[in-house]
């Protein structure tokens, strides 16, 4: 499975867990509005970082955090590609 | 709704928002409940120096532990802008003011806030209005931006993520009531771009909040709506990566992390950009400085002494010592000329701001028929700082599967807010104990 849909299938498990309705997940939609709270990001991050060895907004010097759907995936692909 | 819930700060002390006369309050204990912040805020500026006794109801305040709340504070009158509590005298508190008779403000009223979260009946905690101010030094000389510039007292608009109704929130209406300033509150389940949207159109130059709430900001592209000119964290530890995420998006900004708590009150201030905290504060103790903070580390455990502190626990929650030495039970750890912050004593665990128990949560999963011991602990994360998550010794070790899993999980949810509730959940074969026979915990 390839990066995108890994994280995209942890935005709708942690959704379904937390009992949040999940919008439209594109690109460029902004995290924040996806229906999802910090602590669902939260979880998010940790889950990924249980699966993939890897959580990019400790590891990385990048001071920006992500915005959109598109950038949260980018963190990722550049962390894995580091 | 353009202007709701904009009351000039000067307006506050002519005017009267209570349905009664603040006088006819003369010596009451009043527990301050309401909705908007904005209500508690005129409630605590309409009754200080009559009340003898404010009790600052938190927004999540239950109304399970309200009985015992009212029992323990002695409280004889309710100032709501909500529904009544049978047996207390009710008071009505909105922002249209009415004019305000003459009343003397004789008494020195105890302020009394809640300790966030943590399990049991809550903590309240009890402060005088000097104390609570004794950090506030010098009204309108606070914090330049980096670029060196003065900003007039009055035009300061503050900002704050926090409730008022909390420690952390408090300090930041007393700064603006103090120095005279403007101050934007966040309303009732507020969106975070809406809230950033509304600093930004007020023009706010210093804002205040968690790391996890500046987390939270940052993640927004409504956080560009905003230049504030000082930025600040407190509430929980401010770790390198996000004094550097501000410091990158608010390069005009002076950034600093504060340290305080309900119990002990402001402690400090670290202005250098960097985490922890240098060396040399503890003990830099100077007793002729009016309002000077003592700390000293003792056993890894930071304690704090000064004129800020509370005074005490209302109704039974212990004591403070006597030697006016509050233990805080934030553990610190000495790396050359600093100090970092390395966890709670106790295994408290911090989520956002919000502590959990751990016994707490372990009580409610050993509820579950299926479950022989568990161990709740905490695991860090970059979004709120923590996460809570369990190690379970199941009755039967055939259990080990989803489903299972799934049941323990809902049980967790039906009886604890979703930020308690573990994240993740281990099965283990055994826990360790201590010599004393005691869940073993780490760190």
């Amino acid at each position: 499975m390839d990066l995108q849909a890994m994280i995209i299938e942890q935005f709708e498990q942690v959704a379904r867990d937390q009992e949040k309705k999940l919008g439209r997940l594109a690109p460029d939609t902004v995290l924040l509005d996806s229906g999802l709270d910090s602590l669902c990001f939260a979880i998010v991050v940790a889950r990924l970082e249980d699966e993939l060895g890897v959580d990019p907004f400790t590891a990385s010097d990048d001071v920006f955090f992500p915005v959109t759907v598109g950038e949260f995936v980018k963190f990722y692909e550049d962390a894995a590609a580091a | 709704m353009a202007r709701q819930g904009c009351v000039p700060l000067a307006a506050l002390a002519a005017g009267n928002p209570l349905s009664v006369a603040p006088v006819s309050l003369d010596g009451a204990h009043v527990l301050v409940r309401t909705s908007s912040q904005l209500n508690a805020a005129l409630a605590l500026v309409a009754l200080d120096g009559i009340a003898a006794r404010l009790v600052i109801a938190p927004p999540d305040l239950r109304d399970e532990d309200l009985a015992d709340v009212i029992s323990r504070a002695g409280i004889d009158t309710l100032v709501t802008d909500g529904e009544a509590i049978a047996g207390l005298k009710q008071v009505t508190v909105s922002p249209d003011l009415k004019p305000a008779p003459d009343c003397e403000r004789v008494r020195v009223s105890e302020w009394v806030m809640f300790t966030s979260g943590t399990s049991g009946p809550p903590k309240m905690v009890a402060h005088r209005l000097a104390g609570l101010t004794g950090a506030i030094i010098k009204p309108g000389a606070i914090t330049p931006g980096v670029t060196g510039e003065k900003i007039a007292p009055e035009a300061i608009t503050w900002g704050t993520f926090y409730d008022i109704r909390r420690y952390g929130g408090l300090q930041i209406l007393l700064r603006a009531l103090i120095g005279g300033a403007s101050l934007v509150l966040s309303e009732p389940d507020e969106a975070v771009a809406d809230f950033l949207t509304r600093l930004g159109r007020a023009g706010v130059t210093h804002l205040t909040g968690t790391p996890s709430h500046w987390r939270r900001a940052l993640m927004s592209p409504a956080v560009a709506r905003i230049a504030p000119r000082y930025v600040r964290l407190s509430g929980e530890i401010a770790d390198r990566q996000i004094l550097d995420a501000l410091k990158a998006q608010f390069p005009e900004a002076a950034i600093g992390h504060a340290y305080a708590s309900t119990e002990a009150g402001v402690g400090f201030e670290v202005t250098d950009g960097l985490e922890g905290f240098p060396a040399d504060f503890v003990g830099r103790f100077d007793a002729e400085k009016r309002g000077a903070v003592e700390m000293k580390v003792e056993g890894g455990i930071l304690r704090l002494r000064s004129p800020r502190t509370a005074t005490g626990y209302v109704g039974g929650a212990g004591q403070l010592k006597a030697d006016g030495w509050v233990d805080s039970g934030d553990m610190v750890e000495l790396r050359g000329a600093r100090y970092f912050f390395t966890g709670r004593r106790g295994g408290i665990i911090n989520v956002g701001g919000l502590k959990i128990n751990p016994e707490e949560v372990e009580a409610v999963i050993n509820r579950h028929p299926g479950v022989a011991q568990s161990r709740v602990s905490s695991r860090k994360n970059p979004i709120t700082g923590a996460l809570v998550v369990a190690d379970v010794v199941l009755a039967d070790a055939a259990n080990d599967n989803a489903t299972f899993k799934e049941s323990l999980l809902a049980l967790c949810r039906a009886q604890l807010p979703a930020f308690k509730v573990p994240t993740l959940v281990r099965f283990v074969e055994k826990l360790e104990l201590t010599a004393g026979g005691k869940l073993a915990r780490h760190g």
